[in-house]
């Protein structure tokens, strides 16, 4: 017999606690099949961060640092500095990233630290119970907007692919989503590309997954990957928002 | 050995790349801001790693970050950033790792003034970050005990796997006074063995972190965490002492106000009254047993605690310490004020008049 | 045959996606069981028509699938 899928050796044997059809499981995997394809895993360190995926260093086997909420880029920035050789990245999601994290996830763009983030977009705040996130979409509802986001209360949500790529040091920014099998495999090779690039030590690479969170969405995961397709896409348009690592000598 | 003059920021910024820092990370601010100018410089000279952060909240991830991966990490900031770094410190603090932090004290609260204070004293000692949780508090009166003590600081910090807090002032910051470049002593440092290096090879991963989300795990791990910090208070109490002997008048004061005492024992001795200082260099672990004893002593009338502050901070402890033996007064001044001689005479002498 | 596929029934968590997923329409949820967490895990109904593509195991968020073919 010759094995045609089996878990990668990035993830631990830990059962993933998170709610059935969850797309942090499929991102967690192809991270740790890319590091694992591309031979980083025995150097890498991962920073996770405050969020469903807070307990991540429970399940990538790879050396993990858990960070204080929106920190992981300052963290990772201290790891990448005192270990330039060696793959580093933060795994954030959206109240992460996007809102305590905002000035981090910025200045390491900015001075192109070489190391690889994965946002997970989910448009909305999962471990905390359902609140809105600074991407979740305008009427989308929430707990802390119950009666749907609105522009005049809340503004306009934030994309943030398009926000770090006005950065010069941020050289590859993609946007992906993992909603059937085609998306997710251009997923991990955006992810692949991101860290081949962090080891070519182009500069701060980024990749935004559209996520679903059928918990709090309050749908089911089927039903979730629908609404992701007919709402988030056309807010959050799929592809390559910036790719200026070839002019990186 | 040759003195050299030095101003007290340059210092403290020289002390740690002497004492093997191997990164900095830091944010300007008034009155500390020549520490990360002069690292700047001269850490990627010694091939070492500089980064100005973004804030001082930055910053002291980027330590978190650099001594969870094995590493010498130290920041400085002053009074409002260390504000900002108390989510890091006691995420360093939960996650047991080793960093320097320098604080050039100045007035509060909020934006408060550029001037030298000590208005941090419970910020640094109760912790201004949730949780129980400590960091070694050692506080240098001159610049030749800021340089060693930044040394010591890193050592301290290794061996137990904690933040170590040196907290200074604007005036140690700002001032230039001849020191030596002597040895300081140093320790037996266990391997770093926990620390997120990347796998190479081990058998298992290390993971850095403060989360035990199931209660009894957290219980257990706050148990560890309070028998060490009881094994630091066995081993790091610190303190100096001038003419207690015979006092009928003690002073406690700490950092630079105390260097002024030292002039005010002289004019109350000269006035016929027997002064005294005592003097807490660990502010954590806090000389508890020595000022209680001491102040215990038959000769002790009364007890004058002098500050840059306005109510007093360390008053708490020292009358914690004294545990009411004798009666206890204060003089201090907030805003950068810095109390002089006349006022501390005069507050000796009422002192000693109001426990007759 | 072409292929053997594996599902660790006691941690699937019947979210579908592997259902949702499969080419040839044999993944289904067994509505007849009920695993260890209380889900009604995923499997494989018609093994002949697989053609170990392995769509299920890549999209499956758990990992729980393992596909293998006959040399």
């Amino acid at each position: 017999m010759a094995v045609v899928y089996q878990k990668s050796k990035g993830l631990t044997d830990n059962e993933l606690h998170y709610c059935p059809g969850c797309n942090h499981g499929i991102v967690h995997k192809l991270v740790a099949e890319s590091l694992e394809e591309l031979g980083l895993l025995d150097d890498a360190i991962g920073v996770c961060p405050v969020g469903c995926s807070v307990f991540a260093y429970n399940y990538f086997s790879c050396d993990m640092q858990e960070a204080a909420h929106g920190r992981a880029p300052a963290v990772a920035t201290g790891i990448k500095r005192t270990h330039p050789t060696q793959p580093v990245f933060t795994y954030q999601g959206d109240g992460d990233l996007a809102s305590i994290g905002a000035a981090e996830i910025v200045h390491a763009a900015m001075r192109g630290e070489k190391f690889t983030t994965i946002f997970i977009n989910n448009a909305i705040y999962g471990m905390t119970g359902g609140q809105m996130a600074p991407t979740t979409l305008i009427g989308q509802k929430a707990t802390t907007c119950p009666l749907g986001r609105t522009q005049e209360q809340a503004g306009m949500p934030m994309r943030v692919s398009e926000l770090l790529s006005t950065m010069d040091g941020c050289v590859y920014a993609e946007r992906v989503c993992v909603t059937d099998i085609a998306n997710l495999n251009k997923a991990k090779k955006a992810i692949k590309k991101a860290f081949q690039l962090q080891m070519e030590g182009k500069g701060f690479t980024f990749v935004e997954v559209l996520s679903t969170c059928p918990t709090n969405w309050g749908m089911t995961a089927l039903k979730s990957i629908e609404w992701l397709k007919e709402n988030m896409i056309p807010y959050y348009p799929l592809g390559v928002v910036k790719d200026t690592s070839a002019e990186v000598k | 050995m040759e003195k050299e003059l030095w101003k007290g920021n340059e210092a403290i910024a020289e002390a740690a790349i002497r004492a093997g820092c191997d990164c900095f990370f830091g944010y300007p601010i008034t009155p500390q801001s020549e520490v990360p100018e002069y690292l700047s410089l001269h850490m990627p000279q010694h091939g070492k790693i500089f980064v100005q952060a973004e804030s001082e909240v930055a910053a002291i991830n980027m330590v978190y970050g650099a001594a969870g991966s094995g590493m010498r990490a130290m920041t400085s900031s002053s009074s409002p950033g260390v504000s900002l770094k108390q989510e890091g410190i006691t995420y360093l603090a939960g996650a047991e790792l080793p960093a320097v932090i320098v604080n050039c004290m100045r007035g509060g609260p909020g934006l408060g003034t550029i001037q030298p204070a000590q208005g941090d004293y419970f910020q640094a000692t109760r912790g201004g970050g949730n949780g129980d949780y400590r960091t070694v508090v050692l506080a240098p009166a001159n610049i030749q005990e800021a340089v060693d003590f930044v040394q010591e600081a890193f050592d301290i910090a290794d061996q137990y796997r904690n933040p170590v807090l040196v907290l200074a002032d604007g005036l140690i910051g700002q001032m230039m006074e001849p020191i030596e470049w002597h040895d300081v002593s140093k320790r037996q440092l266990p391997a770093k063995d926990w620390a997120a290096t990347g796998r190479k090879g081990r058998d298992h991963h290390n993971i850095i972190n403060s989360l035990y989300i199931d209660p009894n795990e957290c219980d257990d791990f706050n148990s560890h965490l309070a028998k060490k910090y009881q094994l630091i208070k066995e081993n790091e109490v610190r303190w100096d002492t001038k003419e207690t002997e015979d006092a009928e008048l003690l002073i406690t004061a700490y950092g630079t106000p105390a260097r002024i005492v030292l002039t005010a024992l002289e004019q109350l001795r000269a006035a016929g009254i027997k002064a005294g200082l005592f003097r807490p260099i660990s502010l954590w672990p806090f000389p508890e047993k020595p000022l209680h004893d001491l102040a215990g002593q038959s000769h002790i009338k009364a007890i004058l605690d002098v500050e840059m502050s306005i109510d007093g901070q360390m008053i708490d402890d020292v009358r914690l310490s004294v545990e009411g033996q004798k009666p206890i007064s204060y003089l201090g001044h907030a805003g950068g004020v810095i109390p002089t001689v006349e006022e501390m005479v005069e507050a000796g002498k009422k002192a000693l008049k109001e426990a007759e | 045959m072409t292929a053997k596929v594996t599902f660790d029934r006691d941690r699937c968590k019947g979210c579908e996606l592997c259902v949702s997923v499969c080419p040839k329409h044999i993944v289904a949820i067994d509505m007849e069981s009920i695993n260890r967490k209380g889900y009604h895990p995923a499997g494989v109904t018609d093994i002949a028509l697989c053609i170990a593509c392995a769509s299920c195991a890549k999209i499956c968020p758990d990992s729980i699938i393992t596909v293998e073919k006959f040399l």
